[in-house]
């Protein structure tokens, strides 16, 4: 393309953090999420950090409305939406005072001059208008009349102002492509494709798109115009993917691999919902989804499936997930194969629907009555949800059990480049069915019996349908063997013992230490979930400070690695980052008995590399007063 | 190297010819009934295990699905597939189930605790997708297992451990929430006669779509007797209004009363007052469910008569087999999904 032959003559920048910020109804979750796939198109590695309001529409121009998108893109392999942004790009004031604060300092600041009036001043609480004192002149501020000059640009084309008003964030969007240099032939073919059939829209976004790139180029913003050159990823064909669309392609692989079809039973709750609707189009697949009348139907329905040879499968958030713990005890019982998938939130109760926490890992390992142990797996990257749904089935269809895969709200509408995967080098999933008698009684009679287990503690499953094999099975406490109804304590006991011991013996992965570990350090940082990018950026920052850092990260949360304890143990210290109040950090040390020491946030955004890098600093040079250790030994 | 491209093997309804011969005895588990000796789950136990053989029905393709309750054992019984499942989701689970596996005949079994009380949800909502369901409602108006509380069909003023000076709230009807749900086929039997409990189930088995049959049964442990004054058989002929379609609604052992409607809604006459040309002709087939509706207001308590037999039973598209239907709609279309083109499906690029 000429206009980027042109600007990669620009001055190039190694990485850039920019944060879209306006009102609600001003589309900047569409301007991040066109920002970032030209970028990713272009070549960058990225990672991006929506954040938006719980309601629809707050009432416009309130601080309550505000909605922001912010992405981190590089001309290296970077783990996170950075620490803070470099641009931030403010619709109206509200934006700009509830986001202001963000910015680094020095930042560049670039607002829609026209909607700083008395109005809107007031709603966002300003009894001044910020922009003609010198509130702002720590940062390089830009000035655009977007708001008018998209009107401008669509007076011609007959659409009604009211219309061209809702064609600004495309003005936002051009002006941010020039100034990175962000190739624009993806946006047009985007505008085209969305909004085919509406030839006005398509104008008239086209012409704020086109406006916003023009005025970056004729007016005195010439000298501003940088580039973030491509990133040296390894070789493939890469998209750009979000966590629940990661998330819902791997359950659909895990149907073909297992040649099972996959039967999702849903209710609508934010920030899963995304998956029901992803799964929605996927019927050339074979896919069908059930939107129950609520939570617990929805588990139920994915049971009975599954009873019936489905691959079954739920999706929900941490309030789902309470209220699904009995049917989910009963499939723990009946050890049939079920998935619950819950992308966390922040809790308790309603607690806040659309930002990311991480704090239903207890919940997920011991939240339902009686012993009923349950694999958890968890995703650390939006795409990792891709590979952690294909694992989570795995476990569950092989090892007849549910599952209950843990992401959270930042995997789910974050974004990253992927490198795809050969769908040849996907791994089999066996699946088996009892087509036969396995029990002959003293008078040499020939029975089903559907809890006689083979040597992996494995109950037989026989499907409905199956001829001769008839049984029952239920929630009651069944005979070891037969499978009747049992309350002999002896039976209680050694069933118990049964479900604990099948669960704590499927093989999983050994730990393995992340890039840059050498193995060596006195301090471990374990992390689950999706601190994986914030742990790994410290630890890179760490280390280029000349500091020594391990770090392992978890995807198998039960049953753990094998060499889990042993990699514990051999470290002075070990430091456990978490989006709750130390959950994983009590597992560790109740199961190893090792020096684990928690690092919490519950501000329902994710951890900055910046936060973590300085946890792991202070405590080195705790360790490092101490360099024998003596204290922690 | 993964074969990915095999199929999957979707459950077709395919027509294995017709089924073996059977007994009563193929149709019974070897495990011992655990009821109180006299209840009436025996009758409707014993109703169901005679006419399976009957209806053509294959053990390996019949699954019970229960919930909790005393009523939710059944499925112990039965030589099928099963599943006791929890309190009151069994609709929900036999709906994954029937959507799952279109082939199969299911049935769910529950009283009036596990299906208008917790599960309620659930029933409605299975009773209004129209999901291929044999709904059987076990009625005995109490808590048995829990030992003696009242149940949502309970009726107000009932003595119980947990209303011991009278229940203040008002019953469910269940043929009226059935009806109220718009469920497709409505009926209501007892479990003092077994030649009606069979036709009448036999009619729910061969209603495609969700089939909902009240149960009037004695719990004669906790509410002994509550509803003898309508199913005994000395009473039966003037307290038991049998619906029968197209014929004129009449009961008493001269046929001397019959079911009239009035602007207010139907009420009970004497033939010979009005004229028989006065008198109702039942029709199951009217797609409004008003006037089945009226008829299910008919008795106000087990005291007074009260109609049985099959209140509605209307065709309407099955609910698994639409959304099957969408599938295969698809799949002609597009074709079947491939995984490499699903991955490929937002915009890519090549590094």
């Amino acid at each position: 393309m000429t206009d980027i032959a042109e600007a990669l003559s620009a001055p190039a920048l190694d990485e850039v953090i920019i944060r879209f910020a306006g009102d609600s109804g001003d589309g900047m979750q569409l301007t991040g999420d066109r920002f970032t796939s030209a970028s990713a198109m272009f070549g960058n590695d990225l990672a991006t950090l929506p954040e938006y309001p719980a309601e629809i529409r707050a009432p416009a121009g309130t601080l309550a409305g505000v909605s922001a998108f912010q992405v981190h893109i590089s001309d290296h392999d970077i783990t996170t939406p950075g620490d803070a942004p470099d641009v931030l790009v403010a619709m109206n004031p509200a934006a700009l005072k509830s986001d202001l604060h963000t910015l680094v300092p020095g930042g560049t600041l670039i607002v829609n001059k026209d909607t700083f009036e008395e109005r809107n001043l007031a709603k966002a609480g300003y009894d001044h208008d910020p922009l003609e004192d010198e509130d702002l002149a720590g940062y390089r501020l830009i000035e655009v009349p977007m708001t008018s000059l998209t009107k401008d640009a669509c007076a011609d084309l007959g659409v009604k102002p009211r219309d061209a008003d809702r064609s600004k964030n495309f003005f936002a969007l051009g002006l941010l492509s020039w100034m990175y240099s962000r190739p624009v032939e993806p946006t047009m073919d985007w505008i085209d494709a969305k909004f085919a059939g509406k030839d006005l829209v398509i104008a008239a976004n086209k012409a704020a798109f086109n406006a916003g790139h023009a005025y970056g180029e004729t007016a005195e913003l010439g000298s501003q115009r940088v580039i973030v050159k491509a990133a040296p990823l390894q070789p493939g064909t890469y998209t750009n993917i979000n966590g629940n669309t990661a998330l819902s392609w791997g359950l659909v692989a895990a149907s073909q691999l297992s040649g099972l079809p996959l039967y999702l039973g849903s209710y609508p709750i934010t920030p899963a919902t995304d998956i029901l609707h992803e799964l929605s189009k996927h019927k050339a697949f074979g896919v069908t989804t059930f939107q129950a009348e609520d939570e617990i139907a929805a588990v139920g329905a994915a049971i009975g499936a599954s009873y019936g040879g489905s691959l079954g499968v739920t999706t929900t958030s941490g309030p789902g997930v309470a209220l699904k713990g009995e049917a989910m005890g009963l499939a723990v019982s009946l050890e049939l194969p079920l998935i619950i998938v819950d992308i966390q939130r922040g809790g308790p109760s309603t607690g806040l629907p659309t930002k990311t926490e991480a704090a239903d890992l207890l919940m997920a390992l011991y939240g339902r009555h009686g012993e009923s142990p349950m694999p958890v797996v968890a995703a650390r990257t939006p795409s990792d949800c891709f590979d952690v749904a294909i694992e989570a089935a795995r476990i569950a269809l092989e090892y007849q059990t549910p599952v209950m895969l843990l992401s959270d709200g930042y995997l789910a509408n974050g974004s990253e480049p992927w490198c795809l995967p050969e769908v040849s080098d996907l791994p089999a999933i066996e699946v088996e069915y009892a087509t036969g008698f396995n029990m002959v009684d003293e008078d040499g009679g020939e029975h089903f019996w559907p809890f006689q287990r083979d040597g992996d503690l494995k109950r037989p499953i026989a499907l409905p349908g199956t001829p001769g094999l008839m049984h029952r099975i239920g929630g009651i406490e069944k005979a070891d063997g037969s499978g009747n109804v049992s309350y002999d304590p002896e039976n209680h006991e050694r069933m118990v013992h049964l479900r604990d011991q099948r669960i704590a013996a499927i093989p999983v992965p050994d730990a393995v230490l992340e890039e840059g570990s050498d193995g060596d350090a006195d301090l471990l940082v374990v992390g689950w979930g999706s601190t994986w990018g914030a742990i790994a950026g410290a630890g890179r920052r760490v280390r280029a400070a000349g500091g020594r850092v391990d770090h392992v990260h978890l995807t198998h949360l039960n049953p753990m690695p094998a060499n889990l304890g042993e990699m514990l143990r051999s470290y002075r210290r070990v430091l456990v980052p978490e989006l709750n109040l130390g959950q994983l950090v009590k597992v560790l040390r109740a199961e190893y008995l090792v020096d684990a020491r928690p690092l919490s946030k519950v501000k329902g955004q994710p951890f900055t590399a910046g936060e973590i890098e300085h946890a792991v600093s202070e405590m080195l040079a705790e360790l490092g007063e101490d360099p024998d250790g003596e204290e922690s030994r | 190297m993964t074969d990915v491209a095999s199929p999957l093997h979707h459950a077709t309804v395919v027509d294995d010819g017709p089924a073996p011969e059977t007994t009563r005895a193929d149709w019974s588990s070897d495990q011992e009934v655990r009821w109180c000796p006299g209840c009436g789950d025996y009758s409707i136990l014993t109703a169901l295990q005679l006419l399976m053989p009957e209806l053509g029905a294959r053990r390996e393709k019949t699954v019970f699905i229960s919930g909790i309750g005393c009523a939710a054992r059944f499925p112990y019984y039965m030589n099928t597939y099963g599943v006791h499942t929890i309190h009151g989701r069994a609709p929900a689970v036999a709906t994954g189930l029937a959507m799952a596996r279109p082939d199969l005949d299911v049935w769910v079994i529950g009283g009036d605790g596990d299906m208008l009380s917790i599960g309620g949800n659930h029933l409605i909502h299975a009773l209004r997708r129209n999901v291929n369901l044999n709904v059987l409602l076990f009625n005995n108006q109490i808590y048995g297992l829990t030992k003696g509380q009242f149940s949502p069909t309970s009726q107000k003023g009932k003595v119980t451990k947990s209303s011991p000076v009278g229940l203040v709230a008002r019953p469910f009807n269940p043929i009226s929430v059935a009806l109220g749900a718009e469920a497709t086929f409505v009926a209501r039997t007892h479990d003092m006669d077994r030649h009606h409990m069979q036709e009448t189930f036999r009619r729910a088995y061969e209603h495609e779509g969700a089939a909902f049959v009240e149960v009037l049964q004695n719990c004669n442990v906790f509410n002994d007797g509550v509803f003898a004054s309508i199913t005994k058989k000395d009473v039966r002929d003037d307290m038991l209004i049998e619906l029968e379609h197209g014929k004129p609604i009449l009961f008493g052992s001269e046929k001397q009363y019959g079911v009239s409607r009035r602007p207010e809604g139907v009420v009970i006459v004497d033939v010979a007052e009005v004229g028989i040309e006065y008198i109702l002709v039942h029709d199951e087939g009217i797609r409004n469910p008003s006037t089945a509706f009226s008829l299910s207001r008919l008795a106000k308590t087990p005291a007074t008569p009260t109609p049985i037999g099959v209140f509605r039973a209307i065709d309407r598209g099955e609910f698994g087999s639409s959304v099957a239907a969408q599938i295969r709609e698809v799949q002609a279309q597009v074709g079947r999904g491939d995984l490499a083109d699903l991955l490929r499906s937002q915009p890519t690029w090549e590094v």
